[in-house]
């Protein structure tokens, strides 16, 4: 590997990232600027994170070609070959729980749930009461994401329409939200939207293209995607359905 | 600096142990590329942690403010006694045009939604764009985190506005070209990540605090739900549109011959 092309991938990189930060960049300066009528605080700190986060996201991008696309495809293509279902749906399932349980996001919205919960009276207020309910609420959301990925995984061996199944889910969305307690719909929600992080998307999508092009008479753009809709669907209903245990 | 590099392994440990568990005592085969892979791994383990350290030292303090200033009576009612007891929705303005800005221009940002757009264009052998794509995603946040601002302002129960949204998405599944429609449903989860949860979180928290009636623990929530389902809807539209006006060409094209 010679180090031209990798330097010319580099720079094209970084290019694209600074065009792709520029309006975030241009949105927080017009508002803090011309809206509010404020300085800008601390302008050394705020041009040094910029370049960070212009290198960070430049980094990322080349990783991802280099490293979570290759791996996700290859462990796909091996499990093709190898054709044990067991194996594949068992390694879908480590996928989607191992990279939720340890999700920041998903974290922080557990915490804020518990609060919602201690106040309405769902549980007790102490602090003890109000960490098992956030690691209860984790569980459900790991578990609901290790079994969207099994489903995925399982569409995209049978060829099922992505549609029907994502049709049925938007059915027990609305079904269960005429059950769940009031206060834990808002979270329940939001939930589907913070499981899927960085590293994990990228990961998944790359197995299910990967699969979809190893399995005969599977169509990439057809049956490849659709693992993350999976994944943030699942959420709302298991969220909603702890919290209905809960009551019970 | 060190403490968000350590997070990162921290949050990235669980999905390498998977990986390589399996990799080793399932699949028992040498990773083609070894040395390749691992390096990808560093870049972007390295990369996130200096792209979170950038977001929390450059943007997320001043957004955060930013919110919660445009959100407060004194902003509002520009500095005059606060003496409008009913609040109107109009008069959060300001708050939906930075709430439409700050979805477009985060959504942009979303290193996961680069991510599904390359490898899109890479499956469709460049017939889905990059920019197109990720404009189309952009526009279905932006819309999504106005919608949830307009929402908390005017205290309308948050499921009404889902249950529409999902009965438009069944609507254009139907209607839309099959191809687009399982990248469409992904494009909904991917759109809202690192960089914009936090600060439409701080949008939603601010607005729930500062809008007389409502709590910010009963009517905060929503805002990310809206920015996974609009972008739903408007890539259907995008392949709607570009496909109607491929044909339009070519029946134009006919007519002329």
């Amino acid at each position: 590997m010679s180090l031209k092309p990798h330097l010319l991938a580099f720079a094209r990189t970084l290019r694209d990232s600074l065009r792709d930060l520029a309006p975030i960049f241009i949105v927080i300066g017009f508002f803090q600027l011309v809206v509010l009528r404020q300085p800008i605080p601390e302008l050394e700190q705020i041009l040094f994170g910029s370049l960070l986060v212009v290198l960070g996201l430049t980094l990322f991008i080349q990783g991802l070609e280099l490293g979570l696309f290759p791996i996700g495809e290859s462990m796909a293509h091996a499990f093709a070959r190898k054709g044990s279902a067991t194996w594949l749906l068992l390694f879908a399932f480590a996928l989607g729980f191992g990279t939720t349980i340890a999700e920041p996001a998903l974290i922080a919205v557990a915490k804020e749930a518990a609060e919602v919960a201690a106040g309405g009276g769902a549980i007790g207020a102490d602090a003890e009461a109000r960490a098992a309910y956030a690691l209860g609420l984790r569980i459900a959301v790991a578990l609901s994401v290790g079994f969207a990925i099994v489903l995925g995984v399982l569409r995209i061996i049978k060829g099922w329409p992505v549609h029907y199944l994502i049709i049925s889910g938007y059915a027990g969305v609305v079904i269960m939200t005429a059950f769940a307690p009031k206060e834990i719909v808002g979270i329940a929600y939001d939930s589907g939207g913070v499981t899927t992080s960085t590293i994990t998307v990228p990961l998944v999508t790359a197995l299910g293209v990967g699969l979809a092009m190893s399995i005969k008479g599977r169509n990439p753009m057809i049956d490849g995607f659709g693992l993350i809709a999976f994944a943030s669907l699942t959420p709302m209903i298991f969220v909603m359905g702890y919290g209905m245990l809960l009551n019970a | 600096m060190l403490d968000v590099l350590m997070q990162t392994v921290r949050d990235v440990l669980p999905i390498a142990a998977v990986l390589f568990g399996f990799q080793v005592l399932v699949l028992r085969r040498r990773i083609p590329n070894l040395r390749r892979v691992l390096l990808g791994f560093v870049y972007v383990l390295v990369g996130l942690s200096l792209f979170l350290q950038g977001l929390e030292q450059a943007l997320f303090p001043l957004g955060r403010l930013m919110a919660e200033q445009l959100t407060r009576p004194e902003f509002l009612y520009d500095g005059a006694a606060v003496h409008a007891i009913t609040t109107v929705w109009t008069d959060y303005v300001w708050v939906y045009v930075f709430a439409a800005c700050v979805g477009f221009a985060t959504a942009i940002a979303e290193p996961a939604l680069i991510a599904v757009a390359i490898k899109a264009n890479q499956v469709s052998a460049g017939a889905i764009g990059v920019w197109g794509l990720r404009v189309a995603v952009a526009l279905g946040v932006a819309t999504g985190i106005t919608l949830g601002a307009f929402r908390i302002v005017t205290g309308l129960p948050l499921h009404y506005f889902i249950i529409a949204g999902y009965v438009v998405v069944i609507v254009q599944t139907a209607m839309a070209p099959r191809l687009i429609v399982p990248l469409a449903y992904d494009s909904g989860g991917v759109s809202t990540s690192t960089v914009t949860v936090p600060l439409v979180a701080a949008l939603g928290l601010g607005l729930a605090s500062n809008v007389p009636g409502r709590s910010p623990l009963l009517d905060g929530f929503g805002m990310i739900a809206f920015a996974c389902l609009f972008p739903i809807i408007t890539v259907m539209g995008y392949a709607q549109i570009s496909h109607w006006r491929a044909r339009r060409r070519r029946d134009e094209g006919v007519d002329n011959e």
